[in-house]
């Protein structure tokens, strides 16, 4: 046997255990993986709980009123089951939550889980269609800034940025209401759809825009997406804002490197240059805060939501602390955490596919 | 070509997110109303439960009383459910006659079993309000015997306790008074539960409307009761919509897509008013505000300080100024507009007189106190003016502010020193208020009568513990009212509590909406006479 046959051999046992062994590691990883999830769901309704139950809003109020007898009182806290050790509460709470019951929400009598099922989707929408505005607007304009650095347009677009990030939300709603609903009547006013309307579409996904096209009913689909536009469009400034800004950045990071100078010595177009070459590196960097911003969006935001009277998770979870809510409170924040990790995931899988080196 | 692409991605992406315009909206429905309202407190909207405004609110127009007050005359108690009444010679037994041909929103018929049982089922239910009824001696155990049906249209109540019939018909027109129908509640029972868990979000009445839908922080839409006694109303649908930001209730009013805008500020109401197209209505409203000094506070427990404490308050600036409109200057526990209210305001601010009656108690120089209250306005901005004039007496004052789930429990606890708060009626009598504040029979701290300010407050006061319960069961109206009238006087002058202001509820409506009556309780509002 020659020493090239040996080294072959070794070669091919070498990859055979490679192959072999890549199985029990990639489910290593995944239950690695999950287990961090698991830990962090743990510590995030542990954390939740114990705020709730030491902040000094009383549960029991919340719910008998700050008339009640002592009497009405004490069945109540009894009921609650709020007699009980902090930790023999909680180890209860977690096994309901297993179960998949959250428990009932104080303000809205019903369970937290069927009013997560109907509050959040208001938010989706709101954040999903913010999100694409924010993408669609925000990286156009943060690559126009960078390859026009330090001209007209550049400022211009900081400007804009700027006033996304610093101008208080609640006032530029108001602002836009005043204008676009009050001044100029081109969109309707707070509410996720005419009062008329409400209650002719069957909610299959909560999602007035899907329900309604689903079924047919463009009226209400027209009308459900003319609400939507300005709660939106404050939710895509900032989104706007950031995205736009990070562009900017991550391409004048790539706009300097000398492949680009390489590029176009090689006489490609400055179109191809710039969205073939600079653009394609950003994008992992760019999926990062897109889907960061999402998930932020997703939490929900209580002041576009008082002001467009939104119906969704960040007026459900913020209404229920001031309530001390603690069911509703806890499931929404679950909610938001299960966002979050969603999200990453999402962003996991786009690296993959964006990016050739995390191949394996 | 690089720009070019650049500017027309841009381009596009402005064009997508471009609005169309928009449908003009030419007004609501004819025969629908649409409210803009914050209905953040409605927590439940079973009878035996509600204590809420919203819930209050709601309740009112789903449900008819054993006892009313009408929209067309808010003064004079009449039967609801009841067309009469007699009075035993004892004064301890009432027999109430039900109206006959009136039905349920469910068709069944509205029987004396019906009312039987909704009483009952508050007693039992023993949820917040249940004390209205069982203040008449009736538990568990004994409810049964003493509500009774006669036959199918008579039912007989009797009280296991010493009180005025006139106060039993009155507390009957509070929201535990409702009739609920009982085979529709009774279908939805679970676990001996009276249908609580069911009644909480429907609705099983035969007032004015039923419940068509509630959205927690979303909506509550109402539909006509055809079958209504008074006929059927002319709003087919009632629509309250949680509009939480009052500016953009304002926005929703004006431009016609509500008629009726229920929580604006005086500034916006100011705002509003050279517009043609909207109509304020000022309604006066039977919540009181008022602070309480903690009695066991070894200052603030000293008769001379409070005095002079009720000597500081700037009641004619507060009410000209920021409370313009919305709030005006009452002194007493009852509030005007009600029967048994005292109109009389002994005092205004004299802060030479606060800080003589300070010396005389031995605090000339000074103390320091804190003052506890809401963090929604007008609260802070009037503790503030508290603080200010406290401060030029010598008293220096911290301002904490809570969301009410906080402030409670230490007023509850007696925790607090100076507390500004709202106080309003459990229903319309003089003894709602009277048990609250003038009533302690017992001070100690294992006693925990939480529900009375009075023991809050750590104040308590024997004689006027025997003239609030000697008001209670005094059968001769004149003489009761000036019971009250007398006891709200000795409460001014003696009591820990300085009442300051009453409310004043500004409604801002489309000039088209005609007839909305709002009476001085939280739950003495009609829908059913609305007009567009």
């Amino acid at each position: 046997m020659s020493q090239d046959t040996v080294n072959a051999k070794t070669t091919i046992e070498a990859a055979g255990r490679i192959s072999r062994s890549a199985l029990p590691s990639r489910l290593f990883a995944i239950a690695k993986h999950g287990f961090s999830i698991l830990l962090t769901f743990v510590g995030l309704t542990a954390i939740t709980f114990i705020i709730g139950r030491v902040m000094p809003a009383d549960p029991v109020l919340a719910i008998v009123g700050d008339r009640a007898s002592n009497e009405v009182y004490e069945a109540m806290r009894l009921q609650l089951g709020l007699d009980k050790p902090l930790i023999q509460q909680y180890l209860i709470y977690l096994s309901n939550i297993l179960q998949g019951d959250f428990g009932t929400s104080i303000m809205t009598t019903r369970p937290v889980l069927d009013d997560i099922i109907r509050f959040f989707p208001a938010t989706l929408e709101l954040a999903t269609i913010a999100t694409i505005f924010g993408v669609f607007l925000g990286i156009p304009m943060g690559v126009l800034a960078a390859v026009n650095q330090g001209r007209l347009i550049d400022h211009v677009i900081r400007i804009i940025g700027l006033f996304g990030y610093s101008v208080p939300i609640f006032w530029l709603g108001m602002v836009a209401l005043l204008i676009f609903y009050a001044g100029l009547g081109w969109l309707p006013g707070p509410g996720r759809i005419a009062v008329y309307y409400d209650g002719i579409v069957e909610a299959r996904s909560g999602i007035i825009l899907l329900d309604s096209a689903l079924q047919g009913e463009w009226e209400i689909f027209w009308n459900a997406l003319h609400h939507l536009v300005l709660p939106a469009s404050m939710l895509a400034t900032f989104a706007l804002a950031y995205i736009a800004r990070m562009t900017r950045s991550f391409m004048l990071d790539q706009l300097n490197q000398e492949y680009i100078l390489t590029a176009r010595v090689k006489g490609l177009s400055e179109g191809a240059v710039i969205w073939r070459h600079a653009f394609r590196n950003v994008l992992v960097q760019l999926i990062t805060i897109i889907g960061l911003t999402y998930a932020s969006l997703l939490e929900g935001s209580v002041l576009t939501e008082t002001i467009f009277a939104w119906p969704g998770i960040g007026q459900y979870i913020t209404t229920s602390l001031f309530n001390a809510d603690m069911n509703a409170v806890i499931g929404g924040t679950v909610v938001v955490g299960i966002c979050f990790v969603g999200v990453n995931v999402l962003s996991d899988i786009l690296y993959r596919i964006v990016d050739p080196r995390s191949h394996d | 070509m690089t720009l070019k692409s650049v500017a027309l991605a841009t381009a596009f992406a402005v064009a997508a997110a471009m609005p169309m315009a928009g449908p003009a909206n030419a007004g609501t429905p004819k025969n629908m109303l649409i409210m803009a309202k914050n209905i953040d407190d409605l927590i439940t909207l079973d009878p035996a439960e509600v204590f809420e405004f919203t819930g209050g609110e709601v309740i009112a127009n789903v449900y008819d009383r054993v006892m009313m007050f009408e929209p067309e005359d808010l003064t004079t108690l009449v039967g609801g459910v009841t067309e009469s009444h007699t009075i035993s010679d004892d004064g301890k037994t009432i027999v109430f006659k039900v109206r006959a041909g009136q039905t349920f929103h469910s068709g069944n018929p509205v029987t004396a079993a019906d009312v039987a049982f909704s009483l009952r089922r508050v007693v039992k239910l023993k949820k917040t309000p249940s004390f209205i009824l069982t203040q008449f001696g009736w538990n568990k155990g004994n409810v049964d015997g003493l509500i009774k049906t006669v036959d199918a249209m008579h039912v007989s109540v009797t009280m296991a306790a010493d009180f005025s019939p006139g106060l039993l018909l009155n507390a009957l027109s509070a929201g535990v008074g409702s009739v609920v129908d009982m085979k529709e509640v009774m279908k939805h029972a679970k676990d001996g539960d009276f249908g609580y868990g069911w009644l909480k979000n429907h609705s099983a009445g035969s007032g004015a409307y039923s419940l068509q839908t509630w959205n927690a922080n979303e909506i509550v839409s109402l539909s006509a009761h055809a079958g209504y006694r008074h006929g059927a109303p002319a709003m087919g649908r009632i629509v309250m919509r949680h509009v939480p930001e009052p500016a953009a209730q304002r926005l929703m009013v004006e431009k016609g897509d509500a008629d009726m805008a229920r929580d604006l500020t005086p500034d916006q109401i100011k705002g509003m008013m050279g517009n043609a197209d909207i109509v304020v209505g000022d309604y006066p409203k039977a919540a009181l505000i008022y602070m309480a000094t903690n009695n066991a506070h070894p200052i603030l427990g000293k008769d001379k300080v409070r005095q002079a404490i009720r000597y500081v308050v700037d009641y004619k600036g507060m009410a000209d100024s920021f409370l313009a409109g919305q709030y005006k200057i009452h002194q007493a526990f009852w509030p005007s507009g009600l029967w048994g209210s005292l109109g009389e305001t002994p005092f205004e601010m004299d802060l030479a007189k606060a800080k003589a009656l300070l010396a005389e108690a031995g605090h000339g120089s000074g103390f320091e106190i804190v003052i506890d209250t809401l963090k929604k306005s007008p609260y802070p901005e009037i503790a503030q003016s508290v603080q200010a004039a406290l401060a030029k007496i010598g008293v220096k004052s911290q301002i904490i502010l809570s969301e009410g789930k906080t402030l409670w429990p230490k007023y509850r606890a007696r925790k607090h020193q100076l507390i500004v708060a709202q106080w309003s009626p459990d229903y319309v009598d003089p003894h709602s208020n009277a048990d609250a504040f003038a009533h302690n029979p017992d001070n100690r701290m294992e006693a925990k009568l939480t529900g009375k300010l009075a023991w809050r407050t750590s104040w308590e006061n024997p004689s006027i513990n025997a003239m609030t319960e000697s008001a209670a069961k005094e059968l001769d109206l004149v003489k009761r009212e000036k019971l009250y009238m007398d006891l709200q006087r000795k409460v001014q002058m003696d009591g820990p509590f300085t009442v300051m202001f009453q409310k004043s509820e500004q409604v801002a409506s489309r000039k088209n909406v005609k007839n909305f009556v709002s009476g001085a309780n939280f739950d003495l509002v009609f829908y059913r006479t609305i007009t567009k």
